[in-house]
C-alpha cells in the first residue's frame, strides 16, 4: 500500500501539486486521471523518487520514504517496476537483453537462470520467441509496451507504476495492455498505479481512481461511481465525448428508476 | 556599469558550469554497479570510442606526417646555415610526438567521439532511458560515463601511438616518393634520442585529454532538456567546449611540465 499525505511540489514559483492526500491499495489497479498538465506525471515521478516533493509524505507500506537516505532510496527503487510513456527501452539491447537487464544488475542468478526468467515474463506478456532477438526499433509500439511491462515485472516488484501505458496505441492494443496490467497486478499482488487520460482504460480497469485538476485531488472513487459522479470537473472530463454523454443519460435514468421502484 | 554586470553574470555562469561539472563527476566516480554488465559496457565503449577511430586517425596522421616532413625539408634545405637532412625526420618526429598527435588528433577525436557521446547520452535522456535507469536504482552517471572514461583513457594513448607511427610512416613514404631526402638520413633522424620528460609530457597530455573528451560531452548529453533539437544543440556545444578546454589545458600542461 502506498499512502501520500498533503503532497506538494513546486518548480520555482509554479506549484504543480497542491497538497494531495490519498491511498493506493495493494492488489488493485489504482488510476490517476486528469487532463494534460494536471500534475499526473509529476505525482508519479514523486512516488518513484525521480522528483523530490517540496513538502508532504510518501509512505510505502507505512515507511515514510521522504526521510530515506540515498542507500535506502536505491534499495526501494529495486522494488519498483516502471513502465514509461515512451517505453524507454534501451536502443542498444535486444528485447531479451532489455528484460534481462534488471536481473543482471540486481540478482545473483546464472546466465541460464536469467534467460529462463526473462523468457518466462516475455511469454507472459504474449511475446513470441521470434521477437526476443529483435531490437526495440524493429518491433511495433504495442510490442515495445509489452517488453517495457516485462522488464518492469521481471524482478517481481512490489510496486508497479505505468505512465500513460497506452498512449499512441490503437484502442484494441490499448485494451490488451490494460488487461495485462490488471492481470499482473492480481497475479503478483502489486500496488499498481497507472497514469492515464484514456476513458476506455478507466472503465476497463479503474478499481480505484483519483482525479486531478490543476494540482488538486478533485475526486476519488471507482469505475462504477465515475459515470454518475456529480462533480462538475469530473463530468467535464468524462463526458467530453458524445458517446459517454449518452451513456450518462441512460445511467442516470436507470438510477432514478431504481430509486422510484 | 552594464558591461561589468554582464561580465559578472558570465563569470557566475562559468562558475555554475564548473560546479555542476564537478558534482556530475562526483556522481560518476561513485562505486559502479553490476560488474558483469559493466565489463561488457567497457568492451563496447573500447570499440565505439577507440577501435572505430583507428582508420580515421591513421589516414589523417599518414598524410599530416608526409606534409610535416615536406615542410621541414623545405625550411631546412632553404636555410642560410646548412642543416643535415637527418634533421628533417628528427624534427618531424618531435612535432608529431609533442604536438600533432596528442593535441590535433585529440581535437579531431573531440569532434568525432565527443558528438557521439553527447548525442547518444542526450537521446537516452529525452527518450526517458536515463529515467528508467534511475528508477531501477542504478547510478546512471556512473553507469553511462565511467565505461567511457575507462575506455577512452585506456585506448587514446594507443590511438596516439598509432598516429605517431603512421605520421612517421607518411614522412618516410613521401621521402621515398619524392627523393627529397635519403632513406638512411630519415632513419638516422628517427634514431636520434629525445628527452624522457618529453614522452612523459605527451603521455600525461594524452590521458588528460582523453578524460576531457569522455566527460565534457557526457556532461552536456546528460543534462539535455527537451527534444531532438536540443540534443543536436548540446552535441554542438559539447564539441565546441571540449575543444576550448583541450586548447587551454594544452597550454597549462605545457607550461607546467616543460618549463
Amino acid at each position: 500500500m502506498i499512502e501520500i499525505r498533503n503532497l506538494k511540489k513546486s518548480f520555482e514559483d509554479i506549484e504543480v501539486l497542491k497538497g494531495i492526500s490519498t491511498v493506493f491499495e495493494t492488489g488493485k489497479t489504482n488510476l490517476i486521471i486528469g487532463q494534460s498538465g494536471s500534475g499526473k506525471t509529476v505525482l508519479l515521478k514523486c512516488l518513484s523518487g525521480l522528483i523530490t516533493p517540496t513538502s508532504g509524505n510518501v509512505l510505502f507500506d507505512g515507511q515514510d520514504t521522504t526521510k530515506y537516505n540515498y542507500q535506502e532510496r536505491q534499495q526501494l527503487r529495486g522494488e519498483i517496476g516502471t513502465v514509461f510513456q515512451g517505453s524507454a527501452l534501451f536502443d542498444s539491447m535486444t528485447v531479451l537483453e532489455n528484460v534481462r537487464f534488471p536481473l543482471e544488475m540486481f540478482s545473483n542468478l546464472s546466465v541460464k537462470e536469467m534467460d529462463k526468467r526473462s523468457e518466462e515474463v516475455l511469454e507472459r506478456v504474449n511475446l513470441t520467441k521470434e521477437s526476443f532477438t529483435k531490437f526495440p526499433s524493429e518491433i511495433s509500439g504495442g510490442m515495445q509496451k509489452r517488453v517495457a511491462i516485462a522488464r518492469a515485472i521481471v524482478n517481481k516488484p512490489k510496486y508497479l507504476f505505468a505512465d500513460e501505458p497506452n498512449s499512441g496505441l490503437d484502442p484494441k492494443t490499448s485494451m490488451v495492455i490494460d488487461q495485462l496490467l490488471h492481470e499482473l497486478t492480481v497475479e503478483y499482488n502489486t500496488t499498481t498505479i497507472i497514469n492515464t487520460h484514456d476513458m476506455n482504460s478507466v472503465m476497463e480497469i479503474g478499481e480505484n481512481i483519483i482525479f486531478l485538476k490543476n494540482g488538486f485531488k478533485e475526486w476519488e472513487g471507482n469505475k462504477n461511481e465515475i459515470l454518475t459522479a456529480d462533480n462538475e470537473a469530473v463530468i467535464d472530463f468524462v463526458y467530453s465525448s458524445k458517446l459517454f454523454t449518452k451513456l450518462r443519460e441512460v445511467l442516470l435514468e436507470e438510477k432514478s428508476n431504481s430509486k422510484k421502484s | 556599469m552594464t558591461k561589468k554586470v554582464l561580465i559578472l553574470h558570465d563569470m557566475l555562469k562559468l562558475l555554475g558550469f564548473i560546479g555542476a561539472y564537478c558534482i556530475f563527476l562526483g556522481k560518476v566516480f561513485k562505486k559502479p554497479q553490476g560488474a558483469k554488465v559493466f565489463r561488457k559496457l567497457i568492451m563496447r565503449e573500447v570499440y565505439d570510442l577507440g577501435m572505430s577511430s583507428v582508420g580515421l586517425v591513421s589516414f589523417i596522421s599518414l598524410f599530416m606526417g608526409a606534409v610535416t616532413a615536406i615542410q621541414m625539408a623545405q625550411n631546412f634545405q632553404g636555410a642560410d646555415i646548412p642543416v643535415p637532412n637527418y634533421y628533417i625526420s628528427y624534427a618531424t618526429k618531435v612535432v608529431l610526438i609533442l604536438e600533432f598527435s596528442p593535441t590535433i588528433i585529440s581535437l579531431i577525436l573531440a569532434g568525432k567521439v565527443g558528438s557521439y557521446i553527447a548525442s547518444s547520452i542526450g537521446t537516452m535522456r529525452v527518450t526517458e532511458q536515463i529515467d528508467a535507469l534511475d528508477v531501477m536504482g542504478i547510478n546512471s552517471p556512473s553507469f553511462l560515463v565511467m565505461p567511457k572514461i575507462i575506455a577512452s583513457v585506456f585506448f587514446n594513448p594507443i590511438l596516439i601511438m598509432i598516429s605517431i607511427g603512421m605520421g612517421l610512416m607518411g614522412g618516410y613514404l613521401i621521402g621515398e616518393a619524392t627523393r627529397m631526402w635519403s632513406t638512411s638520413d630519415y632513419i638516422i633522424g628517427l634514431q636520434m634520442p629525445m628527452a624522457t620528460r618529453l614522452f612523459v609530457y605527451t603521455f600525461v597530455k594524452t590521458v588528460c585529454f582523453a578524460f576531457v573528451i569522455a566527460t565534457v560531452p557526457a556532461f552536456y548529453g546528460y543534462h539535455v532538456k527537451g527534444g531532438s533539437l536540443e540534443v543536436g544543440r548540446s552535441s554542438t556545444s559539447a564539441v565546441v567546449w571540449t575543444s576550448v578546454i583541450l586548447i587551454i589545458l594544452n597550454l597549462i600542461l605545457t607550461q607546467t611540465i616543460l618549463s
